[in-house]
């Protein structure tokens, strides 16, 4: 039952007692992919999730994988501060579905809030073990024990003991996470600190191997037959050619078509000669909001307005890329994925396969933005190395990677709001079509009997999946454009009339900070100067931006520089953090002004980076970010929420100057229609 | 054919139109430089021909013969690393760190050229480099820092 993988790894750990895989659960065989896998089905023993070498080496095991966020780092602070050492000598494996517990995914930013509880649980119960293990050693009471240096001391009698050497004397079968003796933020020694990146030196010397870089013995290059535009059948195809080039392996089965060659060049050539025929499909066309209720008029002063989102795409820098090589029934697939138990169960369904004959590995990729949660990739490697009897390695190309992932749904959102005489919003009625709910409920008070927020599910006719904060970019770009419309119309300052509203105190409170520091109530606008704020909260992060804009002679943009402010909780790595809201904000910056997916009969007319505009440095403006470190509450996560408020601060911004009221992003093509 | 890579001499049978990226990382395992387009416009594979910074993807393999190739691997002197490199790290000049070989490869070619870039200057000698995380002011940063570590190790060596 105990994966050997894992048994081996453990092994050439070296030293203390070797403690496997023990969960009841995944000892019981329960992997099928019809048991719906949730928290409570993680190991409860520290066994599964930590291990101390004889040589003091601490060894973390969590599913959670690093594309960027910097979560390795985070972690491994959140496990060194609990055993009270230095992060030196944490290791962390990540993502290796042989030897990590099952972990549901990298996204929707809950690394921080329930991963980082559960390595600190973990963590710290070990602390307490070897601390008991000292104290029943030596004798001695617990409080006159010490932790130093991966060391268990005794000051008054002189002894001194290792934590491996300790660890070697535990039953650690019989451990299981007691959450009760974790740290509380307040006196976190390693966590809130700037541990730099941990394997930032690999990156910068060139030695990292992401996905793409991988290779393996006797590996063959991989590429897959595409069909001209979405939902379209194969025919036929004509694979002669292909097939009598020397070093290749042509693979047909149904509508999949591949190649896999000794080299790159000849699968290119190889692709390029066969020759098929396809049917297409018009798709359906069902791009209108029928029957939305949208209306809510009474005495107060009513705005009503509709805002759209177009579809874009992540563009992460590394495409997806994935590595298969076969030994006998078992599948071993390096992948570029957020989710690699998700992509195990998608290959393990692919090819008949029990889970526990597949592993996955994500070595830290080249980031993922919410795309790469599904295993298409990894599915076509395998398939060609299935065929090929060798390992594969498929990098898809950009084109590939623009057209075949998936998009951030586009969406239309229809806001009618009635205001007081007193600048209270007395009524509230949003409703989303087809962009998503999240981010959808309204943080401004409106008393729940007037109030509405719904989200009806549209029919895309592109594939549409996750993205950095889903549609919480989509509803706050809607909310906050529309608030500061009714601002406008009272002829209330929109700083004034958002706090007017507001009650939560986080939200209040970043705010503040962010107009504070743009110095808001000094910034005058002009024909060629304006300036815009929002503010927003999702997820447990509280985001406030101030923009300043200008336009030139024809109205050309620029975003001049931007003030945000943050709240998460309890920070773990204040740079990270700052890093991470500033790169929030320029991939949001993307999106506000220029970023649009362009589809017409089921193709992608813009699926190259010559073609797609994404953010580049002559875009990006000044960033202040204004962390709130707030250790009395739990730390959510990051990755996502400080992307939505820049959007509609940009449109608020253009509004200041050229009162002019953009209702879709990206804005530029809409100002320049205006 | 011949190519002079990281100082080293190495031949290669090869198609010379191939693209001099990929006989880098599938021949040479000289992984640094990334494929992120494929058309020269992210700067992913971007490594130094003659001093001159270059998007691999679209360079064919025959145009670099007999010239000097640099990629990321030749940069650090041992354990050393390059002022660039080092300012990186510093600043925490990245995130996915997908993009920060051929951003540091272009940014070497900028200091070659230019010693002591404005922000202005560098933000246009490396706008075909794409940081989709979006660490670019931190990038401009560290430019400036290495630029000026580079201006002092410049002058010791003079005095020395």
């Amino acid at each position: 039952m105990l994966k050997l993988t894992r048994r081996s790894f453990l092994e050439s750990l070296g030293g203390g007692l070797l403690v496997l895989f023990t969960s009841s659960k995944e000892a019981a065989g329960q992997e099928s992919g019809t048991h719906r896998r949730s928290h409570e089905d993680l190991p409860p023993e520290v066994s599964a999730w930590l291990h101390i070498a004889l040589d003091n080496r601490i060894t973390a095991f969590t599913g959670k994988v690093e594309v960027g966020q910097n979560i390795r780092t985070s972690l491994t602070q959140a496990v060194a501060d609990e055993l009270r050492c230095s992060p030196a000598v944490v290791t962390l494996v990540m993502g290796d579905t042989d030897l990590v517990p099952w972990d549901m995914g990298t996204f929707g930013s809950r690394s921080t809030p329930t991963m980082a509880p559960v390595m600190r649980k973990m963590a710290a119960t070990a602390r307490e073990a070897l601390l008991s293990q000292a104290s029943l050693e030596w004798n001695v009471e617990r409080e006159h024990l010490r932790m130093e240096g991966a060391f268990v001391l005794n000051g008054a009698a002189n002894h001194r003991a290792s934590y491996g050497e300790l660890a070697a004397k535990i039953d650690w079968v019989k451990v299981v996470g007691n959450a009760d003796v974790v740290t509380a933020p307040i006196h976190w020694q390693v966590a809130g600190t700037d541990l730099p990146k941990i394997n930032a030196r690999e990156m910068v010397t060139g030695k990292h191997r992401f996905v793409s870089d991988h290779k393996l013995p006797g590996m063959l290059y991989g590429r897959v037959l595409r069909a001209p535009s979405f939902r379209a059948k194969l025919v036929s195809v004509d694979t002669r050619a292909a097939s009598k080039m020397p070093g290749l392996t042509v693979v047909h089965e149904g509508d999949f078509v591949g190649v896999a060659a000794t080299d790159e060049r000849l699968a290119e050539k190889a692709l390029a000669s066969l020759e098929a025929k396809w049917e297409e499909s018009q798709p359906k066309s069902s791009d209108s909001a029928q029957g939305l209720v949208f209306g809510n008029s009474n005495d107060d002063t009513i705005v009503k307005s509709a805002y759209q989102v177009a579809y874009i795409a992540h563009v992460p820098l590394e495409p997806r890329a994935a590595v298969a090589q076969w030994n006998g029934g078992k599948l071993t697939v390096f992948a570029g994925t957020q989710v690699p138990f998700g992509v195990r169960s998608e290959l393990a369904g692919a090819f008949g396969l029990a889970e526990s004959d597949v592993r996955v590995l994500m070595p830290d990729t080249g980031s993922g933005y919410g795309g790469k949660h599904s295993g298409e990739c990894a599915i076509e490697a395998a398939r060609l190395a299935k065929v090929a009897g060798k390992p594969v390695k498929l990098i898809w190309t950009r084109e590939e990677e623009f057209t075949w992932a998936y998009f951030r749904p586009a969406g239309r959102i229809y806001v009618t709001s009635g205001t007081g005489a007193n600048g209270k919003i007395n009524s509230w009625n949003f409703v989303n079509w087809s962009s998503g709910p999240a981010g959808i409920k309204t943080p401004y008070e409106v008393d729940e009997t007037r109030r509405a927020e719904q989200f009806l599910e549209g029919d895309s006719p592109l594939r549409v999946g996750s993205y950095r904060g889903l549609a919480s970019t989509a509803n706050h770009f809607a909310r906050e454009s529309h608030i500061d419309e009714i601002a406008a119309k009272i002829g209330v300052d929109p700083l004034t009339f958002r706090l007017n509203n507001l009650k939560n105190d986080r939200l209040r409170a970043v705010l503040e900070a962010a107009a504070n520091r743009f110095q808001w109530a000094k910034q005058t606008p002009t024909a060629n100067r304006g300036f815009g704020l929002a503010c927003g909260f999702d997820k447990g992060g509280h985001i406030a931006c101030c923009v300043e804009v200008s336009l030139g002679p024809s109205r050309q943009l620029k975003v001049e520089r931007v003030v945000a402010a943050w709240d998460c909780g309890a920070i773990v790595n204040p740079n990270h953090l700052r890093n991470q809201v500033e790169g929030a904000l320029v991939m949001g910056l993307g999106g506000a002004l220029f970023e649009e997916i362009e589809h017409a009969n089921g193709r992608i007319s813009n699926p190259r980076l010559s073609q797609y505009r994404v953010p580049r440095f002559s875009d990006i403006p000044k960033i202040d970010v204004i962390l709130i470190d707030r250790r009395d509450v739990p730390s959510a996560g990051a990755g996502e929420t400080p992307i939505v408020a820049i959007a509609p601060a940009i449109a608020n911004a253009i509004f200041s100057a050229t009162k002019l009221r953009l209702y879709s992003m990206p804005l530029l093509p809409a100002l320049a229609k205006a | 054919m011949d190519l002079t890579i990281n100082g080293r001499r190495t031949t290669i049978q090869s198609d010379p139109e191939r693209p001099l990226l990929w006989v880098l990382r599938n021949e040479l395992d000289l992984t640094g430089a990334k494929y992120g387009c494929g058309e020269g416009q992210c700067g992913a594979c971007t490594v130094l021909v003659d001093g001159v910074a270059v998007r691999s993807c679209i360079t064919p393999l025959y145009t670099v013969a007999g010239r000097e190739i640099s990629t990321i691997e030749g940069l650090a002197d041992g354990e050393r690393l390059h002022p660039l490199q080092q300012a990186f790290l510093d600043c925490d000049a990245m995130q996915c760190g997908y993009c920060t070989c051929g951003m540091i490869m272009s940014a070497v070619a900028l200091l070659r050229k230019s010693p002591a870039p404005s922000e202005t200057e560098i933000k246009q000698n490396l706008d075909g480099n794409i940081c989709r995380c979006g660490t670019y002011n931190r990038i401009v940063e560290a430019v400036h820092k290495a630029a000026g570590v580079m201006k002092v190790s410049a002058k010791e060596t003079q005095h020395a």
